[in-house]
């Protein structure tokens, strides 16, 4: 995977964005399906939101610049014994720092002006789960500190090695141990080595007709052992569920021993449910090595779909209508209208006058006989699946409900792209940190009465912190309503600002999130709904789970491991 | 009436402060009935376009939080729920304002007649009203008026209709209601109406609640209404009622807006309309029941001259900011939001402070008028003459001198201080001496004690500039040596037994300390060293002053503790202790026992209860004998002579506080 992944940015070194000559976006690769388009309007839409000039660039370092990572401090009676083992690992600069740092603002900041804060002093590469036994003894023996790493995909400090670490720090990289052990199409469950890659598992899977439906944002890259630390959450859930819905069976590798179920009965009555002391663990107590997990057929069938509302109050209220009568599509995802106008910044070039025609008489229709108001629009995405028959009955359904809240539905390419968008997306901040321009996104869930409080107050906080702080120009500050539940739903905001004027961008931007979590504690809002808590958000573990439950949670760990072997110091 | 002018100078502090703008010079110079019909646009709340009173009803009824408490009332009475739902669409209807241009409109027109006639000028800070316009653009605002007259309300929304500011909804005490034609003319130009108590009325108060919520959530209008429940009838702010703060902070507590601001507005009457009713009624002339045909009769009152009004619209005061820090809001997380809950303590305390420090901000915005300065220098002169031996009155030239000195005085003690220039001497109130022979003693008592009352209304508004200092000269005099802790004891003491009289934030008695020390040590009156605290040769002119000023407060409260101690029997009842305390203190002046006729004012006898009862002192009877007070005898006289400086005040304070 290195070798074809940035250092520095986000995914695959061939897939980028740029402004061309005539400065007019393009994406290079071949890998995504917007490849090499021109994007037009995005040029206009990102000068215009964020004040941002192509005249003004800031680039990455483009090399990395090995003499500037500090040399490894090694155990050298821990390298000894691993010498024997057999088991491959190195001390080289480049793949150290590849395994310090996640995706967040600040980590990827520093990379792009070359600076290295403390990596691990080496990497392991276990190739199944013996080995990481192994290799845990071994760490144990001789006191020196383990992170694992999966996919690398993590935005919550999860992964930034603890800078007052006085001990060895090895990085144990899961990579190697990505194979489906086996199936069993009896009981529709797969064992499969935690290593693996969401995309991997899937293409794996779907060979034999089957898959696991959890398709994170992140899926491309991330391991399904991140997904069983971070209690992670896919965009299919309504249909599949969530990673702890998915799983049977975990075996983790933990200082004490390896901890797993003797059986894998679908439902357990064994006193609290030790699944989950691992699941969101964030590799504080060991290291998941394999995993055994639901599967389901592939769908038969697949449609997208949108929905355009007239305004955002709206949209929530037919999600929560949706939700109400428990008809969610696989997926159902609300954008509100800011979100809105950056996904039609983002339409390609269009092929012909017919299309453009085309988008001209939509936009006249929904703008000038329905009555919308452009500036407050919303538009949600959906996705279908299932048995062809069911599929079109259940987007009936869910188009009549849309449709008592004023929604139009507006085709089945808005929908894809939507989709497609959250793939892209990420390669989109990497194209604004060379004009200027930082972000990220952060999530919470909230129940269903207060999911409109707080994306207001949330995005207005947003901008007020910004003004605040002396930021020059007006923020991106936007929302979606990206999962829906009984009880309420997943929102996730997405944060951007040109930081042209200011000295210490990345820390202005960190108290801003800081600020935007407050918001969202106040307003009823969880910590997390997905993303985790690493060292990002552990500040507010105490008031989130009570000092009991905290409590709990150290005193796991401290039987678990009594030495901080696994000391990445996340979560407590 | 003589107007003229005493003294003028003009000091460059004046600076600091928004300027003021006469607004009745514009109406005097064109038409009313063109201003009236003028063409009215306001800004209004992020753009929203105001909807309409039914709207507003329906969405009141349709709300959860209404629902809730409809059915939760319906299974403890066992009435149906249909019915519950019928009082409560009653209530709403009762109380809900039906705003109306048009009749905004007759307002201004016949306002601007009656302005004109009254009024010399009507000032304004525009800046004030700058920033209200830009507040009411981002966020929900509540407008806070100090509240001296029936005037208050009609005079804000006419304000802000002159300068096309958005219209307010205000809540109105239920006794307009009474008066039929006028009660509903207010309605109409946005007024609700609010009973006066309704105590553990749940569904009122759902009703009630979610209706101001309401309005004010959607920006429907700024909400508007009188910390301090009622008209001051003696020109000093009274201490801030919480119900209506609570109400309306409520929404952003639960994050269902994301700021509010809070505009504190000071309205100053160089003299106020219902000046002798004020002193009548505390007296014991009950106060006439508002009535249409009573207003009429008060006619009689536009052929005097009621000098200038000050309108400053102070600094809107961000909640966001105000509760940064000392409210969790995430204690909201856990129960529905529609489901009412009583306020926890810290929220309790939040709304408390709150509610002192923006009647702090009203009283500091107050315009002094030298009038004021010139009442507290004649009033103490009164007293000091009453004396044997002593000539009644001052001459002019020894007046000016002082009221020069007073002035300077009271600028050392405010931090933007407004004390208007020119003085004109009014020919009607003061300390007059009238004889006439048919009258018993006690009637001539009652006479002078109307003129005394008034003038005291005056000194009064200059209170809270003097307050603290005056309390520490009051402390120092009381405090058995010139230690720093026996004073800082005795300030303690003296400062929590006036804390139902005068606006003294709850728990800030160290601030208060430190504030008045300040100023006294500024203006060179006392001398403070790590142990001690000296008054200076050239300090005791203003300790003297200052003492003086709290004086017949002091003894005021002496005398009800006397009262309590000797009189009262077994069956007072809370009814019976105005007209009973009333007796014996007429009593007392007339024996030539008591000094300022001033403690005849029920509203200082009110506070001294309630003080005595917040001590403990005396406790009122639930159950049968509902409303009898208890007294500790022992307690109250303890606490009289430590008033009267013949106790220490450690013990005291050791003991019950």
């Amino acid at each position: 995977m290195q070798e074809i992944m940035k250092w520095n940015g986000w995914g695959y070194s061939d897939s980028r964005f740029f402004f061309n000559k005539k400065g007019q976006a393009e994406f290079t690769g071949k890998r995504y399906s917007v490849i090499g388009l021109i994007i037009p309007a995005l040029k206009d839409w990102f000068e215009s939101t964020f004040g941002a000039s192509l005249q003004h660039k800031t680039p990455a370092t483009p090399i990395l610049n090995s003499s500037a990572v500090h040399p490894p401090t090694l155990n050298e009676t821990f390298v000894e014994e691993l010498k024997s083992t057999g088991i491959p690992f190195s001390h080289d600069a480049e793949d150290r720092v590849f395994r310090a740092h996640g995706h967040c603002l600040h980590e990827i900041f520093a990379l792009r002006e070359g600076k290295f804060g403390r990596v691990p002093d080496m990497v392991i590469w276990p190739n199944c789960h013996n080995d990481v036994v192994k290799v845990v003894e071994l760490a144990s023996k001789h006191n020196v500190c383990l992170i694992p790493y999966g996919g690398g995909t993590s935005v919550s400090s999860a992964l930034e090695c603890p800078p007052e670490e006085t001990r060895s720090i090895v990085s144990l990289d899961t990579s190697q141990m990505n194979h489906i052990l086996w199936i069993d199409e009896k009981n529709l469950t797969a064992h499969v080595e935690a290593g693996i890659v969401g995309q991997d598992l899937e293409r794996l899977l779907n060979e034999s007709g089957y898959c696991t439906g959890h398709e994170p944002d992140s899926m491309e890259f991330s391991s399904l052992g991140g997904w069983v630390a971070t209690r992670a959450s896919g965009m299919k859930k309504n249909i599949y569920g969530n990673i702890e819905d998915l799983v049977v069976h975990i075996k983790m590798v933990t200082p004490r021993g390896v901890i797993e179920k003797s059986c894998q009965g679908p439902r357990m009555s064994t006193g609290p449910d030790i699944h989950h002391f691992i699941m969101g663990s964030e590799g504080t107590l060991g290291v998941v090595t394999e995993v055994t997990m639901k599967i389901r057929p592939m769908p038969e069938y697949q449609k997208y779909g949108s929905v355009v509302f007239p305004n955002f109050e709206q949209g929530v209220a037919c999600l929560r209508e949706v939700a109400r009568q428990r008809c969610a599509p696989a997926s159902i995802r609300l954008m509100d209208n800011e979100q809105f106008k950056f996904g039609h910044a983002l339409k390609p070039q269009v092929s012909s006058i017919f299309t453009s025609f085309l988008d001209g008489l939509k936009k006249f229709y929904i703008t000038k006989f329905k009555g919308f108001d452009p500036n407050r629009l919303c538009v949600a995405t959906l996705l279908f699946e299932g048995d062809r028959e069911r599929v079109l009955q259940h987007e009936k359904q869910v188009y009549d409900i849309a449709a008592k809240f004023g929604g139009l539905a507006a085709g089945e390419d808005n929908g894809q792209r939507g989709y497609m968008l959250t793939f892209v997306i990420a390669y989109l901040r990497d194209l604004g940190m060379d004009y200027y321009v930082i972000g990220e996104s952060f999530e919470t869930s909230v129940p269903w009465d207060r999911v409109l409080d707080i994306c207001q107050n949330v995005k207005e906080r947003i901008v007020r912190e910004c003004k605040d702080k002396g930021v020059q120009f007006p923020p991106l500050s936007t929302c979606r309503v990206t999962q829906t539940y009984d009880a309420g739903a997943c929102v996730y905001f997405y944060f951007a600002f040109n930081y042209r004027g200011l000295s210490d961008p990345v820390h202005v931007y960190e108290q801003v999130e800081h600020a935007a979590r407050e918001e969202i504690l106040a307003n009823g809002g969880s910590l997390s709904h997905h993303h985790g808590v690493g060292k990002l958000r552990k500040e507010w573990m105490r008031e989130t789970v009570s000092s009991v439950g905290l409590g709990m949670l150290k005193s796991v760990k401290d039987f678990v491991d009594p030495n901080n072997i696994f000391g990445n110091r996340n979560l407590l | 009436m003589a107007s003229k002018a005493v003294y003028s100078h003009r000091d460059p502090m004046l600076k600091k402060r928004d300027d003021f703008e006469d607004i009745l010079e514009e109406r005097r110079n064109s038409s009313d009935l063109r201003y009236a019909l003028k063409c009215y646009t306001p800004v209004v709340y992020k753009g929203i376009s105001p909807c309409k009173a039914d709207a507003l009803t329906n969405m009141v009824l349709q709300s959860s939080h209404l629902h809730y408490v409809i059915s939760q009332v319906s299974k403890e009475t066992g009435r149906a729920v249909d019915d519950v739902q019928d009082e409560a669409s009653a209530i709403l209807e009762e109380m809900a304002q039906r705003l109306q241009l048009s009749t905004i409109r007759f307002f201004a027109f016949t306002l601007s007649k009656v302005f004109k006639t009254l009024f010399r000028s009507i000032c304004v800070n525009e800046e004030g009203i700058q920033r209200l316009q830009q507040a009411i653009q981002e966020h929900p605002v509540v407008l806070l008026p100090s509240h001296r007259s029936y005037m208050d309300f009609l005079l804000m929304s006419y304000l802000l209709y002159t300068y096309d500011l958005a219209l307010p909804v205000i809540a109105a005490g239920m006794d307009f209601m009474g008066m039929k034609f006028v009660g509903e003319m207010l309605r109409m130009s946005g007024a609700f109406f609010i009973r006066r108590s309704f105590g553990g009325d749940k569904l009122y108060w759902a009703v009630f609640s979610e209706y101001v919520k309401t309005m004010l959530k959607n920006g429907y209008a700024p909400v508007e209404f009188f910390l301090e429940g009622t008209r001051s009838r003696t020109s000093k702010s009274l201490t801030p009622k919480l119900g209506l703060l609570n109400i309306v902070m409520d929404p952003f507590f639960k994050g269902e807006v994301f700021d509010m601001s809070l505009v504190p507005v000071s309205i100053s009457y160089e003299r106020i309309l219902e000046e002798s009713l004020y002193a009548r009624e505390m007296l014991g002339v009950p106060k006439p029941k508002e009535s249409t045909s009573g207003l009429f009769k008060a006619r009689k009152v536009l052929s005097q001259n009621y000098g200038s009004i000050h309108v400053y619209f102070g600094q809107p005061v961000s909640l966001r900011s105000l509760a940064e820090g000392r409210v969790n809001r995430s204690q909201f997380s856990l129960v529905p939001r529609h489901i009412p809950k009583r306020p926890s303590e810290e929220i309790q305390n939040f709304v408390n402070d709150s509610a002192y420090m923006l009647v702090r901000a009203q009283e500091e915005n107050m315009v002094l008028k030298p009038w004021v300065l010139l009442a507290s220098l004649l009033l103490q002169n009164h007293h000091q003459s009453q004396a044997p031996g002593q000539k009644p009155g001052m001459a002019l030239d020894e007046l000016t001198e002082r009221v020069v000195w007073l002035r300077d005085l009271s600028r050392q003690f405010t931090v933007v201080p407004e004390i208007q220039e020119t003085l004109y001497l009014r020919g009607d109130v003061g300390p007059k001496e009238s004889r006439s022979a048919d009258t018993t003693p006690e009637e001539e008592l009652l006479s002078r004690a109307v003129i005394v009352l008034s003038c005291a209304s005056y000194r009064n508004q200059a209170l809270h500039v003097f307050l603290r200092p005056a309390l520490l000269a009051l402390a120092i005099h009381a405090a058995a040596s010139t230690k720093k802790r026996e004073v800082f004891y005795s300030f303690s003491f003296l400062r929590n037994m006036f804390s139902n009289e005068f606006i003294l934030v709850p728990g800030a008695t160290v601030q208060d300390f430190e504030e008045a020390c300040y100023l006294l040590v500024k203006t060179g009156a006392l001398q403070i060293t790590q142990q001690e605290v000296l008054v200076t040769e050239r300090g005791h002119r203003t300790i003297v002053f200052l003492t003086s000023m709290l004086d017949p407060f002091l003894q005021g409260y002496q005398v009800v503790c006397r009262f309590l101690c000797e009189e009262a029997t077994e069956e007072l009842t809370e009814k019976q202790f105005i007209p009973s305390i009333r007796r014996f203190i007429i009593k007392h002046l007339l024996a030539g026992r008591l000094r300022y006729t001033e403690v005849l004012s029920s509203d200082l006898q009110k506070n001294a209860l309630a003080a005595l009862l917040r001590l403990g002192a005396v406790q009122k009877l639930k159950g049968v004998d509902q409303g009898t007070l208890k007294v500790n005898t022992v307690m109250v006289n303890s606490l009289e002579d430590t008033l009267g400086g013949k106790l220490p005040t450690q013990k005291v304070v050791v003991a019950r506080l």
